[in-house]
Protein backbone atom coordinates (compact mmCIF):
# COMPACT_ATOMS: atom_id res chain seq x y z
CA UNK A 1 0.00 0.00 0.00
CA UNK A 2 1.42 3.38 -1.18
CA UNK A 3 -0.58 5.92 0.16
CA UNK A 4 -3.79 6.57 1.80
CA UNK A 5 -6.30 9.08 1.69
CA UNK A 6 -9.68 10.49 3.34
CA UNK A 7 -12.40 11.13 1.16
CA UNK A 8 -14.97 11.09 4.11
CA UNK A 9 -15.82 9.97 7.49
CA UNK A 10 -16.03 6.61 6.40
CA UNK A 11 -14.35 6.75 3.38
CA UNK A 12 -10.91 6.21 2.68
CA UNK A 13 -8.25 5.87 -0.90
CA UNK A 14 -5.84 3.50 -0.92
CA UNK A 15 -2.96 3.30 -3.43
CA UNK A 16 -1.56 0.68 -4.72
CA UNK A 17 1.49 -0.44 -6.17
CA UNK A 18 0.78 -4.18 -7.34
CA UNK A 19 4.38 -5.80 -8.99
CA UNK A 20 3.74 -7.05 -12.77
CA UNK A 21 0.39 -5.08 -12.61
CA UNK A 22 -0.80 -4.84 -16.45
CA UNK A 23 -2.94 -1.68 -16.20
CA UNK A 24 -6.60 -1.65 -16.06
CA UNK A 25 -9.73 -0.43 -17.70
CA UNK A 26 -12.24 2.26 -16.13
CA UNK A 27 -15.02 0.78 -14.56
CA UNK A 28 -12.57 -2.12 -13.34
CA UNK A 29 -12.65 -4.02 -9.88
CA UNK A 30 -10.44 -5.81 -7.70
CA UNK A 31 -10.88 -8.71 -5.30
CA UNK A 32 -9.29 -8.07 -2.19
CA UNK A 33 -8.19 -11.08 0.31
CA UNK A 34 -7.50 -10.81 3.82
CA UNK A 35 -6.34 -13.94 6.22
CA UNK A 36 -6.61 -13.91 9.98
CA UNK A 37 -4.07 -15.77 11.79
CA UNK A 38 -5.85 -18.69 12.22
CA UNK A 39 -6.38 -18.82 8.49
CA UNK A 40 -9.68 -17.57 8.79
CA UNK A 41 -10.06 -15.39 4.70
CA UNK A 42 -12.43 -12.76 3.72
CA UNK A 43 -12.91 -11.46 0.51
CA UNK A 44 -14.42 -8.99 -0.55
CA UNK A 45 -14.52 -6.67 -4.39
CA UNK A 46 -13.57 -3.51 -4.55
CA UNK A 47 -14.13 -0.86 -7.50
CA UNK A 48 -11.39 1.23 -9.06
CA UNK A 49 -11.12 4.71 -8.54
CA UNK A 50 -8.05 5.53 -10.70
CA UNK A 51 -8.07 6.14 -14.77
CA UNK A 52 -5.78 3.87 -16.47
CA UNK A 53 -2.43 4.94 -17.14
CA UNK A 54 -2.30 7.42 -13.44
CA UNK A 55 -1.73 4.43 -10.51
CA UNK A 56 -3.76 2.39 -9.05
CA UNK A 57 -6.04 3.42 -6.00
CA UNK A 58 -9.36 1.39 -4.40
CA UNK A 59 -11.88 3.90 -2.55
CA UNK A 60 -13.62 2.18 0.15
CA UNK A 61 -16.51 2.63 2.28
CA UNK A 62 -16.39 1.80 5.78
CA UNK A 63 -19.37 -1.18 6.40
CA UNK A 64 -19.86 -1.11 10.67
CA UNK A 65 -20.57 -4.40 10.70
CA UNK A 66 -18.23 -5.91 8.15
CA UNK A 67 -15.19 -7.94 7.58
CA UNK A 68 -12.83 -6.64 5.52
CA UNK A 69 -14.23 -2.98 5.06
CA UNK A 70 -13.39 -1.50 8.80
CA UNK A 71 -9.74 -2.97 8.44
CA UNK A 72 -8.97 -1.42 5.47
CA UNK A 73 -10.64 2.02 5.98
CA UNK A 74 -9.45 2.36 9.96
CA UNK A 75 -6.43 0.54 10.63
CA UNK A 76 -4.81 -0.51 6.86
CA UNK A 77 -1.36 1.62 6.93
CA UNK A 78 1.25 2.62 3.98
CA UNK A 79 3.32 -0.24 3.57
CA UNK A 80 1.20 -3.16 4.36
CA UNK A 81 0.72 -6.03 2.15
CA UNK A 82 -2.70 -7.16 0.65
CA UNK A 83 -3.45 -10.21 -1.49
CA UNK A 84 -5.61 -8.86 -4.65
CA UNK A 85 -6.78 -10.57 -7.99
CA UNK A 86 -8.01 -8.62 -11.22
CA UNK A 87 -8.19 -6.70 -12.84
CA UNK A 88 -11.60 -8.03 -12.87
CA UNK A 89 -14.16 -7.13 -15.65
CA UNK A 90 -14.73 -6.28 -18.80
CA UNK A 91 -18.46 -5.62 -19.36
CA UNK A 92 -18.97 -2.57 -16.71
CA UNK A 93 -16.20 -0.19 -18.57
CA UNK A 94 -15.60 2.84 -20.77
CA UNK A 95 -12.54 3.21 -22.73
CA UNK A 96 -13.95 6.21 -24.00
CA UNK A 97 -13.71 5.44 -27.80
CA UNK A 98 -17.73 5.57 -28.23
CA UNK A 99 -18.94 9.40 -29.57
CA UNK A 100 -22.65 8.79 -27.63
CA UNK A 101 -23.19 10.51 -24.48
CA UNK A 102 -22.27 9.24 -21.05
CA UNK A 103 -24.93 8.80 -18.19
CA UNK A 104 -23.43 7.91 -14.66
CA UNK A 105 -25.94 7.19 -11.84
CA UNK A 106 -24.09 7.20 -8.78
CA UNK A 107 -25.95 5.43 -4.92
CA UNK A 108 -23.04 6.70 -2.34
CA UNK A 109 -20.03 4.50 -2.79
CA UNK A 110 -21.58 3.23 -5.89
CA UNK A 111 -19.75 6.41 -7.32
CA UNK A 112 -16.30 4.96 -7.37
CA UNK A 113 -16.03 2.85 -10.76
CA UNK A 114 -18.30 6.02 -12.57
CA UNK A 115 -15.62 8.21 -11.05
CA UNK A 116 -12.71 6.08 -13.06
CA UNK A 117 -14.59 7.00 -15.96
CA UNK A 118 -14.99 10.55 -14.89
CA UNK A 119 -10.87 10.40 -14.32
CA UNK A 120 -9.97 9.11 -18.01
CA UNK A 121 -12.48 10.99 -19.70
CA UNK A 122 -10.59 14.14 -18.32
CA UNK A 123 -7.42 12.43 -18.94
CA UNK A 124 -7.41 11.78 -22.18
CA UNK A 125 -9.09 14.84 -23.29
CA UNK A 126 -12.46 13.43 -24.36
CA UNK A 127 -14.88 16.05 -25.42
CA UNK A 128 -17.69 13.57 -24.87
CA UNK A 129 -20.59 14.78 -22.94
CA UNK A 130 -20.59 12.97 -19.55
CA UNK A 131 -23.40 13.51 -16.97
CA UNK A 132 -23.10 12.57 -13.54
CA UNK A 133 -26.42 12.09 -11.55
CA UNK A 134 -24.66 11.00 -7.96
CA UNK A 135 -26.97 10.55 -4.70
CA UNK A 136 -25.63 10.92 -1.30
CA UNK A 137 -27.40 10.97 2.29
CA UNK A 138 -25.51 14.41 3.07
CA UNK A 139 -23.26 16.66 1.79
CA UNK A 140 -20.43 15.43 3.83
CA UNK A 141 -20.88 12.10 2.23
CA UNK A 142 -20.04 12.87 -0.94
CA UNK A 143 -16.83 11.40 -2.35
CA UNK A 144 -15.17 13.25 -4.43
CA UNK A 145 -16.75 16.53 -3.66
CA UNK A 146 -13.94 18.81 -4.78
CA UNK A 147 -12.52 17.10 -7.38
CA UNK A 148 -15.85 16.62 -9.58
CA UNK A 149 -16.23 20.40 -9.87
CA UNK A 150 -13.37 20.35 -11.70
CA UNK A 151 -13.62 17.88 -13.90
CA UNK A 152 -15.66 19.34 -16.62
CA UNK A 153 -19.08 17.10 -16.39
CA UNK A 154 -22.12 17.94 -15.57
CA UNK A 155 -23.08 16.63 -11.86
CA UNK A 156 -26.18 16.72 -10.27
CA UNK A 157 -26.05 15.93 -6.77
CA UNK A 158 -29.13 14.66 -4.84
CA UNK A 159 -29.17 14.57 -1.17
CA UNK A 160 -31.51 12.13 0.46
CA UNK A 161 -30.84 12.42 4.29
CA UNK A 162 -29.87 15.70 5.36
CA UNK A 163 -29.53 19.16 3.16
CA UNK A 164 -26.96 22.30 4.12
CA UNK A 165 -28.76 25.17 4.75
CA UNK A 166 -29.53 27.14 1.62
CA UNK A 167 -29.35 23.85 -0.55
CA UNK A 168 -31.33 24.43 -4.14
CA UNK A 169 -30.45 20.90 -5.38
CA UNK A 170 -32.54 18.01 -5.46
CA UNK A 171 -33.62 16.21 -1.93
CA UNK A 172 -34.92 12.65 -2.24
CA UNK A 173 -34.04 9.35 -4.02
CA UNK A 174 -33.24 8.93 -7.55
CA UNK A 175 -36.61 8.36 -9.19
CA UNK A 176 -38.23 8.42 -12.55
CA UNK A 177 -39.13 12.05 -12.03
CA UNK A 178 -35.54 13.25 -11.65
CA UNK A 179 -34.20 10.97 -14.40
CA UNK A 180 -36.41 12.76 -16.98
CA UNK A 181 -35.38 16.05 -15.70
CA UNK A 182 -31.50 15.31 -16.11
CA UNK A 183 -30.65 12.45 -17.95
CA UNK A 184 -30.08 12.96 -21.49
CA UNK A 185 -33.33 12.55 -24.02
CA UNK A 186 -33.41 8.75 -25.01
CA UNK A 187 -33.01 10.32 -28.81
CA UNK A 188 -29.18 11.08 -28.42
CA UNK A 189 -29.05 7.03 -27.52
CA UNK A 190 -26.36 7.55 -24.15
CA UNK A 191 -24.33 5.17 -22.84
CA UNK A 192 -25.46 4.53 -19.01
CA UNK A 193 -23.66 2.97 -15.89
CA UNK A 194 -25.52 2.83 -13.04
CA UNK A 195 -23.75 1.44 -9.59
CA UNK A 196 -24.88 1.16 -6.34
CA UNK A 197 -27.30 -1.10 -4.25
CA UNK A 198 -29.31 -3.25 -5.49
CA UNK A 199 -32.47 -1.70 -4.68
CA UNK A 200 -30.80 1.79 -6.20
CA UNK A 201 -29.60 0.16 -9.19
CA UNK A 202 -33.06 -1.33 -10.20
CA UNK A 203 -35.03 1.80 -9.40
CA UNK A 204 -32.63 3.99 -11.67
CA UNK A 205 -32.70 1.17 -14.80
CA UNK A 206 -36.55 0.45 -14.80
CA UNK A 207 -37.00 4.54 -14.44
CA UNK A 208 -34.62 4.79 -17.33
CA UNK A 209 -36.08 2.27 -19.21
CA UNK A 210 -39.46 3.52 -18.69
CA UNK A 211 -38.24 6.93 -20.30
CA UNK A 212 -37.67 4.93 -23.73
CA UNK A 213 -33.88 3.62 -23.34
CA UNK A 214 -32.87 0.44 -23.98
CA UNK A 215 -31.66 -1.95 -21.77
CA UNK A 216 -28.06 -2.74 -24.47
CA UNK A 217 -27.40 1.10 -23.64
CA UNK A 218 -27.80 0.69 -19.80
CA UNK A 219 -24.79 -1.78 -18.00
CA UNK A 220 -25.05 -2.07 -14.08
CA UNK A 221 -23.36 -3.20 -11.07
CA UNK A 222 -25.20 -4.06 -7.91
CA UNK A 223 -23.01 -3.25 -4.52
CA UNK A 224 -23.35 -5.98 -1.88
CA UNK A 225 -24.82 -5.25 1.78
CA UNK A 226 -21.74 -7.03 3.38
CA UNK A 227 -18.25 -5.21 3.50
CA UNK B 1 -34.80 -7.21 7.81
CA UNK B 2 -33.17 -7.47 4.29
CA UNK B 3 -35.21 -9.33 1.74
CA UNK B 4 -33.44 -11.93 -0.68
CA UNK B 5 -33.98 -9.43 -3.13
CA UNK B 6 -31.89 -7.09 -2.08
CA UNK B 7 -29.47 -9.72 -1.90
CA UNK B 8 -29.51 -10.37 -5.78
CA UNK B 9 -25.70 -9.20 -7.05
CA UNK B 10 -25.05 -9.12 -10.84
CA UNK B 11 -22.60 -11.14 -12.52
CA UNK B 12 -20.10 -8.86 -12.25
CA UNK B 13 -19.60 -10.21 -8.76
CA UNK B 14 -17.96 -13.41 -10.01
CA UNK B 15 -15.70 -11.69 -12.56
CA UNK B 16 -12.69 -12.65 -10.28
CA UNK B 17 -13.54 -16.63 -9.22
CA UNK B 18 -14.38 -16.88 -13.04
CA UNK B 19 -11.20 -15.09 -14.02
CA UNK B 20 -9.44 -17.55 -11.35
CA UNK B 21 -11.23 -20.81 -12.54
CA UNK B 22 -10.95 -20.12 -16.57
CA UNK B 23 -7.90 -17.90 -17.09
CA UNK B 24 -9.72 -15.35 -18.96
CA UNK B 25 -12.36 -12.48 -18.64
CA UNK B 26 -16.11 -13.89 -18.64
CA UNK B 27 -18.30 -11.25 -17.83
CA UNK B 28 -18.86 -10.36 -21.39
CA UNK B 29 -19.37 -13.84 -22.53
CA UNK B 30 -22.64 -14.81 -23.63
CA UNK B 31 -24.50 -17.87 -21.66
CA UNK B 32 -27.35 -19.44 -22.97
CA UNK B 33 -29.69 -20.58 -20.00
CA UNK B 34 -30.63 -24.46 -20.15
CA UNK B 35 -33.56 -23.13 -18.72
CA UNK B 36 -35.60 -21.28 -20.94
CA UNK B 37 -32.81 -20.56 -23.78
CA UNK B 38 -32.11 -16.67 -23.06
CA UNK B 39 -28.80 -15.53 -24.25
CA UNK B 40 -27.15 -12.91 -21.48
CA UNK B 41 -23.64 -11.63 -20.96
CA UNK B 42 -22.84 -13.23 -17.68
CA UNK B 43 -22.18 -9.88 -15.99
CA UNK B 44 -26.24 -9.30 -16.27
CA UNK B 45 -27.08 -12.80 -15.24
CA UNK B 46 -28.23 -12.73 -11.22
CA UNK B 47 -26.15 -13.91 -8.47
CA UNK B 48 -26.72 -14.68 -5.05
CA UNK B 49 -23.71 -15.25 -2.39
CA UNK B 50 -23.99 -17.46 0.67
CA UNK B 51 -22.04 -20.16 1.94
CA UNK B 52 -21.50 -21.03 -1.99
CA UNK B 53 -22.65 -18.87 -5.23
CA UNK B 54 -25.85 -19.43 -7.35
CA UNK B 55 -26.23 -18.09 -10.65
CA UNK B 56 -29.73 -17.46 -12.01
CA UNK B 57 -30.94 -16.60 -15.02
CA UNK B 58 -32.67 -13.25 -15.06
CA UNK B 59 -35.28 -14.49 -17.26
CA UNK B 60 -36.88 -17.21 -15.61
CA UNK B 61 -34.71 -17.24 -12.56
CA UNK B 62 -33.44 -20.46 -13.24
CA UNK B 63 -30.00 -22.02 -11.16
CA UNK B 64 -27.50 -21.55 -14.54
CA UNK B 65 -24.00 -21.61 -12.30
CA UNK B 66 -23.34 -23.27 -8.64
CA UNK B 67 -20.20 -22.52 -7.44
CA UNK B 68 -18.67 -23.47 -4.12
CA UNK B 69 -15.30 -23.01 -2.53
CA UNK B 70 -13.67 -24.85 0.22
CA UNK B 71 -10.00 -24.53 1.11
CA UNK B 72 -8.12 -25.03 -2.40
CA UNK B 73 -10.88 -27.22 -4.05
CA UNK B 74 -13.67 -25.80 -6.08
CA UNK B 75 -16.59 -27.41 -7.28
CA UNK B 76 -18.46 -25.39 -10.52
CA UNK B 77 -21.78 -26.76 -11.79
CA UNK B 78 -22.76 -25.56 -14.69
CA UNK B 79 -25.90 -27.66 -15.32
CA UNK B 80 -28.18 -25.03 -16.00
CA UNK B 81 -26.21 -23.72 -18.71
CA UNK B 82 -26.46 -24.70 -22.40
CA UNK B 83 -23.38 -23.04 -23.41
CA UNK B 84 -20.24 -20.51 -22.51
CA UNK B 85 -19.45 -18.76 -25.55
CA UNK B 86 -15.65 -17.77 -24.95
CA UNK B 87 -13.33 -16.07 -26.65
CA UNK B 88 -13.46 -12.28 -28.42
CA UNK B 89 -16.76 -10.90 -27.95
Amino acid sequence: MRETVAETPRVKTLGLEVPGWSGHRAGQHLDVRLTAEDGYQAQRSYSIASAPGDGLALTVERLDDGEVSPYLVDEAAKGDELEVRGPIGGYFVWDGDEPEPVLLVAGGSGVVPLMAMARHRARIGSETPMRLVYSSRTWDDVIYRDELEALGLDVVHTLTREQPPGWTGYARRIDRELLAEVAWPAGERPRVYVCGSTRFVDTAADSLLELGYDASWIRTERFGATG
Amino acid sequence: MTGVAELRLDGNAVGGIMLELFGIELTVCPCVCAGCGAHEELARLDVYRGAGIVVRCCHCEAVMIRIVEAGERTWLDLSGTASLQLGPQ
